[in-house]
């Protein structure tokens, strides 16, 4: 198998070609985004260099000291990311629970993928641990942020047959069980839906990535598939802890709805 | 079987002393907006009063569990919670709510007579009007046998014959069956007729209290 081609400064040069493109495109058709695309490239380019320069530094000095470290930032930048993504007001007690699902599902998923599925050694081996939990962390920031509107939102629109349920002698749990099965079930659809089109309608970025760089398709299928697996597992765990935990905020200890203004 | 002390409720509700006897009707009326939901609400303990003491027989509202409560003392409100499925699955989610064994498809039917539906079992729920809605609602409690019925305006989307009928129904049912009815209504026609006790609530207070049973009895 051969590597991969190093890409020279101009030919990286020559791939904002396409920015360039876009850029004149958009100010042909007057439409106005040529600072939001301007900024994001700027963003995009700057960000991954950073990281590529951060990620260089822990291969070069494995110690699990660094490699925890990088993924608390990464656990409390997917957390804020989600606060931002959920366009609804959410309580302090929810907010803490959000954060909790993330760190406790990710987590667990993350040790069961690296230690008992691929068993790397050390157990902080950074061009593995990371990689994986940026996969994990980032799969289930998506999932939980969906299954946080549909609680939140179902929990206000549907106020009436939530109370409703309550005066018939429902307990919460109860009450509020449509409206947390369906935020679970619109978290993990997502990935579902990815794993039916995988290698058919899209080839996954990281097969696709391990394939460039000279592995080969199989044992990158490999991955893919194992990987696939863990995204699901750490998406529905994190999302199972969350609605769990998260319905109960929405009561009081004596089973009544906690209403906005109090 | 009810009694409030020096009960408020933000600056909805302020009601000195209030008590409400068991195996009675009792009538609520009052203007919109005094407060008469409100106290239902407080009563199913959906909501708990600032300050004051709500008594069910002789025990603090604050010391039952709520949930055991509501499942003694229901609430209907005002605008029917009708759940997705058909009239069987709603007439039945009370008794599951309640963790009550789930009864017959008989009674069931019984139960929509009583409360004047002529549908089928199985038909879909979310068609139905207002007003029908609001009777199945009604069905669904009464299913529950329930010691306390808390009904508000039970009969607001109703044509007057339609609520003189169902009324009448409910009035019997709670007398034969020794149970307590707590109703607003918006009528004084109804409250008149068939209230032992009426309760009127001006601005969050109770303005007269009036125990119709003895009058009309003496
Ligand atoms: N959750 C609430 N928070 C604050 N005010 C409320 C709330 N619910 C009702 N109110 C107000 O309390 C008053 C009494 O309401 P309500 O008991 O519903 O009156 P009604 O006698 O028509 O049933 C009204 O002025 C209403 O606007
Ligand atoms: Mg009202």
């Amino acid at each position: 198998m051969k590597g991969i081609i190093e890409l020279q400064i101009w030919q990286m040069i020559a791939a904002y070609v396409f920015v360039v493109v876009l850029l004149l495109v958009v100010r042909l058709k007057g439409i106005r985004r040529e600072k939001e695309i301007f900024i994001a490239t700027i963003r995009m380019t700057l960000q991954l260099i950073l990281t590529g320069y951060v990620l260089v530094f822990l291969f070069e000095n494995p110690s699990p000291v660094l490699t925890i470290l990088f993924l608390l930032v990464m656990e409390v930048f997917a957390v804020f990311n989600i606060f931002k993504r959920v366009k609804l007001e959410l309580s302090t007690k929810l907010k803490q629970i959000i954060a909790l699902s993330m760190v406790i599902g990710t987590i667990s998923c993350l040790l069961y993928f690296l230690l008992v599925v691929v068993r790397i050694s050390p157990w902080y081996d950074p061009q593995y641990f990371i990689p994986i939990a940026g996969m994990l962390i980032g799969n289930s920031m998506t999932g939980i942020s969906l299954g946080v509107t549909r609680l939140v939102d179902g929990m206000q629109t549907q106020k009436d047959l939530v109370e409703g349920a309550l005066m018939l002698g429902a307990t919460p749990k109860m009450a509020s069980k449509r409206i947390v099965d369906n935020a679970f079930d619109s978290a993990i659809l997502p990935s579902i839906n990815s794993m039916v089109g995988m290698g058919i309608v899209f080839l996954p970025g990281m097969m696709t990535g391990q394939i460039l760089s000279g592995v080969s398709p199989v044992t990158a299928i490999e991955y893919q598939i194992a990987i696939m697996l863990g995204i699901v597992g750490s998406v529905a765990l994190t999302v199972i802890i969350f609605v769990h935990l998260g319905y109960k905020t929405f009561f009081n200890e004596q089973c009544q709805l906690i209403t906005d203004q109090d | 079987m009810f009694l409030l002390k020096k009960v408020k409720y933000k600056h909805i509700l302020d009601i000195q002393h209030l008590s409400i006897r068991e195996n009675k009707i009792t009538c609520i009326v009052g203007e919109s907006g005094s407060g008469k939901t409100i106290l239902l609400r407080l009563l199913n303990k959906l909501i708990s009063c600032d300050s004051g003491e709500i008594y069910y027989k002789e025990q603090e509202l604050s010391s039952i569990y709520s949930i055991d409560l509501r499942r003694k003392i229901v609430m209907l409100p005002q605008q029917a919670a009708i759940f997705p499925g058909n009239i069987r699955d709603n007439l039945l989610i009370g008794l599951k709510f309640a963790e009550q064994p789930i009864v017959h498809d008989s009674e069931l039917q019984h139960t929509l007579k009583m409360v004047h539906l002529k549908n089928k079992l199985d038909d879909p729920s979310e068609t139905l009007s207002g007003g029908e809605k609001q009777r199945l609602a009604l069905g669904r409690i009464i299913l529950m046998k329930p010691e306390v019925f808390l009904l508000d305006e039970p009969s607001s989307a109703l044509d007057d014959e339609t609520e003189r009928i169902i009324i009448e129904q409910l009035v019997a049912y709670t007398k034969e069956n020794q149970k307590s009815l707590i109703m607003v209504t918006h009528s004084r026609n109804i409250a008149q007729t068939y209230a032992d006790d009426i309760i009127e609530i001006h601005n969050g207070t109770i303005a007269h209290f009036q125990e119709v049973s003895d009058e009309r009895y003496h």
